[in-house]
């Protein structure tokens, strides 16, 4: 048995203290300990991106990162990006947009486009594909997403997109 | 938001619940005290099995409890005339991945570790391993405790018309094999099952499933428990296209441990696991011999289909069927023969994926049509819309089209995809490929074979106007609860976020049969339409006598109950429902729905028989890259006949994740074993393809208006992705002139097909 360190995390704008193995994956961890059930098990070895969560706002595969290597490090997951006020804009999308089919794959989805979003308001039909590049959609054929994505992104480019 | 939602888009019910993470699927399930399952699977392909020690995984502390074959030994499966697993394998294993034993502890590391602690003495046998050796008299009986024991689950022969004659009699007759492969369902979210003891002695089954019925009925059977005791729930479901159609270890062994336990027990697959549960495309071997007349009318098909079905029947009795009975569909033949068998073998079992059983003849038929309209050097379009049926017609074998708009679909594939000015004008390695397809809106003829509703639907109208649904068919993320919800509002006025839908619990709700070939909006649609008119003509009557006017008179619409032609005189529709509860004790009903029998020259073809067909046209666009062999598709353009789009947000989603899942096979998937052994059991192996795979998918939506489907809706999610991998394939040929009749087309192949060309040429 590993032996269980003090881990400190913020996550979706928390203090959690932890007493876990540094082994742990964050995705057990968000899961079991913290109850956030919105990160998903796809594969736990990378391949799917279900279990995306953002780690200082970068998209990050959680089944892949243990947790004693993200000590003090912001974590969102899609519990965090919602808010009492309303949903995301990227929610709003792909609700509007009937972008989520089964919605396994979506959390790790809209984190990812979250992510986008904050590093790059007027990302390019070209950075939306290769920012979701990395998570796996088995139902929708991609197109409900990217009609989503689109709602959001292209009104900030300007004329010159 | 006013009017009839029907046609309208925007948000589903459902909708915000999967885009918060706040949907809970099996696995976010945690009850108190709940232990945790983990099996221990089979390392050979066929084996007797010696001797199981289970002793050191028992002792271990935290270990509740082991549990083996002879635990629970009744056999199951999902057609009751081919009952032939168990929950855990008896006496033999026929697989490797084959669940021996479950072991269950405090936690799932826990219940892992235990796991590898048991030891499994086998007695190797030859294993079964193809379709050859299926067929040949010297190889093992994969199922040698049958009563007629045999590699072949199922041969099935119908003939319609003379065929030979028809062959002698033609201008030209076209023979080709095709070798379609296995491929699996791939659905993110890993099968798992939540058992809990209920406080009144009875259980309770979360399972992440598309039919509660058959699990419900099945668990119960294998366990020896009244179904009255036994209670299944489908929370939300990570998408199934079929890989959850049967019962699965994972209810049977949680169920059970969990009464043997008094505790709740939760088993979740791993990834291996899942693509190891499998149920995927059968691998099928085709045979093709086509007789046309020099104009191009079909005068006789000849078709033969063997299929390598793995280790167990699932839905296989169907699918050899299957395998057969849509090749006249939407075409006019003069004769038709074919000869389908599936095959036991030691391999994962096969069954039913997305477009069950139809994908591979599909493949084969829309293929030899384009090498057919090249040999009468005719245009595959012209060659298909010569052969057509129409609306109101009978396909050879006796299967009876209702609506149909095929000749609408390819119309607009072929108009979007500029065929006319395009084809063979490309630059070389461009082409396009066309490819039409049929597919069923469930099965006129349950596997129950008894004349039962199929789908039974509550509609229950509370005095504050609160309007709940309850049906039995699950939603994958297909979006059946907003079909529900809208046919219901329309037919009360209402929206369909004002109405909720209970779904899927064996306990709450009335029985369907599951959500699986294409049924639910047929079946399950219709028996809700039914329901809330019953409902609505209890609240206009109370309506009408509250105003002194007849309940014809009267119009229900955005909310409210008025005076045709005068909105300001009525009654909103929440005090029509507590004038109804007053009048009545209570509003609500119930109805069932059995599709109308068709009347069929061929009455013992009764797999096959829907209430109504869907009809899908695509064109594919590819380009392909002779030196490296690399196909990359460019663009499809789909239409499909869907009848009637409830809700075209949804039925697009559908027609594109078909389109998706077509592509897929077309270029990348295929389950390969190895001496028995899944080559690649990983998401990374087997190629899903990502965003960087799919091309723009342009959907057009062709409306009927079939005379049974509810306000006229048929399927849109299977049929539209039978003719993607042949529309590839003809693209192909298109483009570089090499004919690919085994997919996946992947640059092996496509250079391998090249360089025969070439020293041939």
């Amino acid at each position: 048995m590993d032996d269980v360190v003090p881990v400190l995390l913020r996550v979706n704008g928390d203090d959690v203290r932890l007493h876990v193995p540094p082994t742990r994956t964050l995705l057990d961890v968000v899961r079991e300990d913290l109850d956030l059930c919105g990160t998903k098990h796809g594969c736990d070895v990378g391949e799917c991106g279900a279990c995306t969560v953002l780690l200082d706002g970068t998209p990050r595969l959680s089944c892949l990162t243990l947790v004693g290597t993200v000590e003090g490090r912001e974590v969102c997951t899609i519990e965090g990006i919602a808010t009492p006020a309303g949903l995301h804009p990227i929610q709003e999308a792909f609700d509007r947009r009937v972008a989520a089919q089964c919605g396994y794959c979506t959390p790790g989805i809209v984190l990812t486009l979250v992510a986008l979003r904050a590093r790059m308001p007027d990302a390019s039909p070209g950075h939306i594909r290769d920012a979701l590049g990395s998570n796996l959609c088995r139902c929708t054929g991609w197109g409900a997403i990217l009609r989503a994505a689109e709602d959001v992104f292209a009104p900030c480019r300007g004329g010159t997109a | 938001m006013s009017g009839s939602p029907v046609g309208a888009r925007g948000p589903k019910i459902d909708g915000r619940a999967r885009i918060t993470g706040a949907a809970r699927f099996v696995a976010d399930l945690k009850l108190p005290r709940m232990a945790h399952g983990a099996f221990v699977r089979s390392t050979h392909a066929h084996a007797r099995l010696r001797d199981i020690d289970v002793s050191a995984a028992r002792a271990m502390p935290g270990v509740l409890g082991v549990m083996v074959g002879a635990d629970l030994p009744r056999r199951y499966g999902a057609i009751p005339v081919a009952r032939d697993e168990t929950a855990l394998a008896v006496d033999k294993v026929r697989y490797i991945g084959e669940p021996i034993v479950c072991v269950v502890a405090v936690d799932l590391e826990l219940a892992r570790r235990a796991a590898a602690e048991v030891r499994v003495s086998y007695e190797p046998l030859p294993a079964v391993l193809g379709i050859d050796a299926a067929l040949d008299p010297t190889s093992p009986i994969v199922h040698d405790e049958a009563r007629k024991p045999s590699n072949t689950l199922r041969h099935v022969s119908q003939a319609f018309g003379d065929v030979d004659a028809e062959l002698a009699a033609s201008d030209v007759v076209v023979e080709a094999r095709y070798d379609y492969p296995g491929s699996t369902h791939a659905p993110l979210e890993a099968h798992g099952a939540l058992a809990a003891p209920d406080p009144d002695g009875g259980l309770t089954l979360w399972t992440s499933t598309q039919n509660v019925h058959y699990v419900h009925k099945d668990v119960a059977r294998v366990l020896g428990m009244d179904e009255r005791d036994l209670r299944v729930v489908k929370p939300a479901v990570g998408a199934g296209y079929g890989g959850k159609c049967d019962p699965f270890c994972t209810e049977l062994c949680a169920a059970h441990m969990a009464r043997t336990l008094g505790r709740p027990v939760r088993i979740v697959l791993s990834r291996e696991e899942v693509f190891l549960a499998h149920r995927g495309r059968h691998p099928t071997r085709m045979w093709m011999r086509m007789g046309l007349t020099r104009d191009g009318d079909i005068r006789a098909i000849d078709f033969k289909a063997w299929a390598d079905g793995g280790a167990y029947a699932s839905y296989g009795v169907v699918t050899s069927y299957y395998l057969g009975v849509f090749m006249g569909m939407p075409y006019r033949l003069g004769a038709y023969r074919f000869e389908a068998m599936r095959l036991y073998t030691n391999v994962p079992p096969c069954g039913p994926k997305r477009g069950h059983g139809a994908i591979q003849p599909r493949f084969a038929l829309e293929t030899h049509l384009d090498r057919a309209a090249e040999v009468l050097r005719m245009d595959p379009a012209s060659l298909r819309a010569r052969n057509f049926l129409g609306a109101d017609s009978e396909t050879i074998n006796g299967l009876r089209i209702t609506s149909n708009g095929v000749a609408a679909c390819m119309d607009a594939v072929l108009s979007a995809s500029g065929w006319h000015t395009r084809r063979g004008r490309l630059p070389r390695g461009r082409g396009l490929g066309l490819a039409v397809s049929a597919y069923m809106s469930g099965a006129l003829h349950g596997i129950h074979g008894d004349d039962l509703s199929q789908s039974v639907v509550s509609v229950r109208v509370d005095r504050n106007g609160a309007v709940t649904v309850f049906s039995g068919s699950a939603d994958l993320g297909q979006g059946s609860q907003q079909m529900l919800a809208t046919l219901v509002a329309d037919r009360l006025g209402l929206q369909p976020s004002d109405i909720r839908v209970v779904e899927a619990d064996t306990r709450l709700t009335p029985v369907d049969l599951g959500s699986y070939s294409s049924r639910v909006t047929m079946m399950a649609g219709n028996a809700a339409l039914q329901a809330a008119d019953a409902v609505r003509a209890q609240v206009l009557d109370a309506a009408a006598t509250q105003l002194g006017t007849a309940a014809s008179e009267l119009r229900l619409e955005d909310g409210r109950i008025h005076v045709a032609g005068d909105v300001s005189v009525g009654v909103s529709f929440v005090r029509a429902a507590q004038l109804a509860e007053a009048r009545l004790g209570a509003v609500g009903a119930t109805a069932g729905f059995r599709p109308p029998l068709q009347g069929s020259r061929h009455r013992r073809e009764s797999v096959g028989p829907s209430p109504a067909y869907s009809f899908t046209a695509q064109v594919a666009e590819v380009e392909v890259d002779e030196d490296t062999g690399v196909v990359r598709v460019v663009q499809v353009w789909v239409a499909h006949d869907c009848g009637r789009a409830l809700q075209p947000s949804i039925v697009e989603g559908q027609v594109e994740g078909c389109v998706a899942m077509g592509l897929g096979e077309a270029l990348h998937e295929e389950t390969v074993h190895r001496d028995g052994r899944l080559v690649a059991p990983s998401l990374l192996a087997y190629k899903v393809p990502t965003i960087h795979e799919t091309p723009p998918i342009e959907v057009t939506l062709v409306e009927t208006h079939d005379p049974i489907g509810p306000l006229g809706a048929k399927e849109c999610g299977e049929g539209p992705q039978l003719g993607t991998v042949p529309a590839v394939a003809n693209a192909i040929h298109d483009a570089i002139g090499i004919r690919l009749d085994a997919p996946p087309f992947t640059p092996e192949r496509v250079l391998r097909a090249l360089d025969a060309r070439g020293r041939a040429g």
